[in-house]
């Protein structure tokens, strides 16, 4: 164990924690204004900018609410291989105490714009259906829900952070007991959290269609967020000297299986149980939003998603070989994260053409006219969606950064490093 | 006399001309160490000695032991991959077939017919690929697991109800605090007095010859 401070170079982000900090803060905030700029000047420039921003939103948010599960789940079950990987998760997790900020933006095109179709007051006096979930949907609720969730989550990763930084200092063993009993009280307020941020945030897009697995599929891909970056955390750490010995194929192995478990299999069996069920139910109500994703442009991308998210890396990660070449997880992981946003697009930006929907003779007319673009089905890329997402991730990167940058990179006094230290597959 | 005394280190080997030959009386020779470290050190030695036919026993698993020991990758999990795929694609033909009508097995022998039944169920097509998914993946599951163990079992020689070693009362410690190095007779570098006097080189606790 080292003595109190003094930590080694090699458990310092130092030099390029501040270089991060600068070079992504300054290109996130230039995205930023670009974004704002181009809503601005553009006709139903916030409508088209509230959808893109989201998606970068959800994005980053999926990452640090990954990051928060993954840390509540060590210390509920005492899990020892992973301790040296466990600041990571507390760093990317306490992003939340300033990550509200970037919700400011999609709060104000929620109240301001007609992005979620349910603050339309026209469409809520003609549509009964809307008018009936109002109770939920409606602007105060989904205000105070959000700023109840930021709060929690502000709360609770703070908590975790702080007592595990404290504890770097101090080696007080008593902090690892008080981060345990939480740690269960956190897992369950994480999945009421995250479950009603995920239905409010993006699936009210379409307030006529609900699914109860949606919750879960967003779950999915949180743990599919964050444990590709954690792989990419190790892996350039380690570039860049850091941690050199501390991290070994071990602990690549074993966070590759994390992220085959939930990120791939886990999320395509929500995915196919959530397609499944609606398929073979076979309500209009329902089928509407998978009918939209088959057609013209979103089919293709879902059969991205089906092959690109699933079936490539599962036959490639199934074998524990690849999980043990650095370079190769860590691409892998790489290639996940960029699905796991596609993934988001795909799920926020589809529109449902009701009218179309209900006017339509067929399903292959309905298709046509998604094809040939005579029906808005959102589909086509837009300059915000990139600018919006430099924006973001620019920012969130900064902010991570910043986070690491204050505390060692492992806790350096945990009860249950030598543990991890030395840990093996068996 | 049904027990066959163990012998001691201290006794003196047979005579020489029984020893060029490899003796088919015992089952091996059984080196006892105090340490899993020395018990490393000593798998080392007999796997670079070039014998084969050995095998240790810990009381836990010894990371590094594999390697110490030279044990090859075992190539289960290619066979399991192989009988998952299999289980695979033995779930979609059943489904095919059963639910396909023009789909006609033996159709070219005389008096034999065994053709599929359409089931028409919510409206979807008799060759509907999303409903078969489940029944896919339970056979790929049911194929993998179960030959995972199974394979597992026959290529470690379970279930097996008596070996050798049991026969040593030392032994008895191997699930408790003592490790164990056998090395067989069946191996065809085993010659008693040499493999005695290397096992003796690793500096056992004890050396014991165990009766087949």
């Amino acid at each position: 164990m080292m003595a109190n401070g003094a930590t080694p170079e090699s458990h310092r982000l130092g030099e390029l924690g501040s270089k991060v900090f600068f070079i992504a803060g300054l290109i996130g905030l230039a995205g930023l204004l670009i974004s704002f700029a181009i809503a601005a000047l553009s006709e139903h420039g916030w409508e088209t900018f509230g959808r893109s921003y989201l998606t970068a939103f959800m994005f980053v948010l999926s990452l640090s609410l990954g990051a928060f599960f993954f840390t509540a789940l060590n210390h509920a079950t005492r899990a020892g291989w992973v301790v040296v990987l466990r600041r990571f998760s507390e760093a990317v997790a306490s992003n939340f105490v300033w990550l509200w900020i970037l919700f400011i933006p999609l709060a104000a095109c929620m109240y301001w714009t007609h992005m979620y179709h349910w603050t339309d007051a026209e469409a809520l006096a003609h549509d009964e259906l809307l008018a009936g979930k109002t109770p939920f949907l409606n602007k105060p609720f989904w205000l105070l829900l959000a700023a109840a969730f930021f709060g929690i989550w502000f709360l609770f990763s703070r908590f975790f952070y702080n007592n595990s930084v404290a504890q770097d200092t101090t080696g007080d063993v008593s902090l690892t007991h008080r981060m345990q009993r939480m740690a269960p009280l956190a897992l369950i307020v994480y999945v009421f959290t995250q479950s009603y941020a995920s239905m409010h945030w993006m699936m009210s897009l379409e307030p006529h269609w609900f699914s109860t697995m949606y919750p879960v599929y967003f779950f999915a891909g949180t743990c599919c967020a964050y444990f590709s970056l954690q792989i990419i955390i190790m892996y350039v750490l380690q570039r860049a000297g850091k941690l050199k010995d501390e991290i070994t194929l071990e602990h690549y192995q074993d966070a590759g299986k994390l992220l085959f478990a939930f990120g791939i299999v886990f999320w395509a069996y929500i995915a196919f149980s959530q397609y499944m069920l609606i398929y073979y139910a076979n309500i209009p109500e329902e089928t509407g939003w998978y009918l939209i994703r088959q057609m013209g442009g979103w089919g293709r991308i879902s059969l991205l998603l089906l092959v690109g998210h699933f079936v490539v890396p599962f036959l490639i990660l199934l074998s524990k070989h690849p999980k043990r070449i650095k370079g190769v997880i860590a691409g892998i992981a790489c290639w996940m994260l960029f699905m796991h946003y596609i993934d988001l697009y795909w799920l926020i930006m589809p529109r449902i053409p009701t009218e179309a929907m209900a006017t339509a003779e067929s399903y292959n007319q309905l298709a046509e006219m998604a094809a040939a673009g005579d029906i808005d089905v959102g589909y086509g890329w837009n300059l915000l969606d990139l600018t919006c997402l430099i924006g973001v991730v620019g920012i969130y990167l900064a902010g991570t950064a910043h986070r690491l940058k204050n505390c060692s990179l492992i806790p350096e006094q945990d009860p249950r490093l030598s543990e991890s230290l030395v840990f093996e597959n068996v | 006399m049904s027990q066959v005394p163990v012998m001691p280190t201290t006794q003196a080997p047979p005579p020489d001309e029984f020893e060029t030959v490899p003796s088919g009386k015992i089952y091996g020779l059984m080196a006892e160490f105090d340490t899993p470290g020395a018990l490393m050190i000593a798998a080392e030695r007999v796997r670079d000695a070039g014998y084969r036919w050995w095998d240790c026993h810990t009381p836990f698993a010894v990371h590094g032991l594999d390697k110490a020991m030279g044990i090859k990758p075992t190539i289960l999990p290619i066979l399991v991959f192989v009988c998952g795929l299999a289980g695979a694609t033995m779930g979609t033909v059943l489904q095919w077939f059963t639910n396909s009508s023009s789909f006609d097995l033996w159709s070219g022998l005389p008096g034999i017919m065994v053709r599929g039944y359409e089931f028409f169920i919510s409206g979807k097509p008799a060759s509907s690929f999303p409903t078969w998914i489940p029944v896919i993946f339970e056979l790929t599951i049911l194929f993998a697991a179960l030959s995972a163990v199974g394979l597992m079992l026959l290529f470690n020689g379970l279930p097996r109800l008596y070996h050798p070693c049991f026969k040593s009362k030392n032994f008895a410690r191997a699930t408790d605090d003592r490790f164990f190095l056998v090395i067989e007779a069946r191996d065809p570098k085993f010659v008693r007095s040499k493999a005695e006097a290397f096992l003796g080189s690793l500096d056992p606790l004890s050396i014991e010859a165990l009766e087949d």
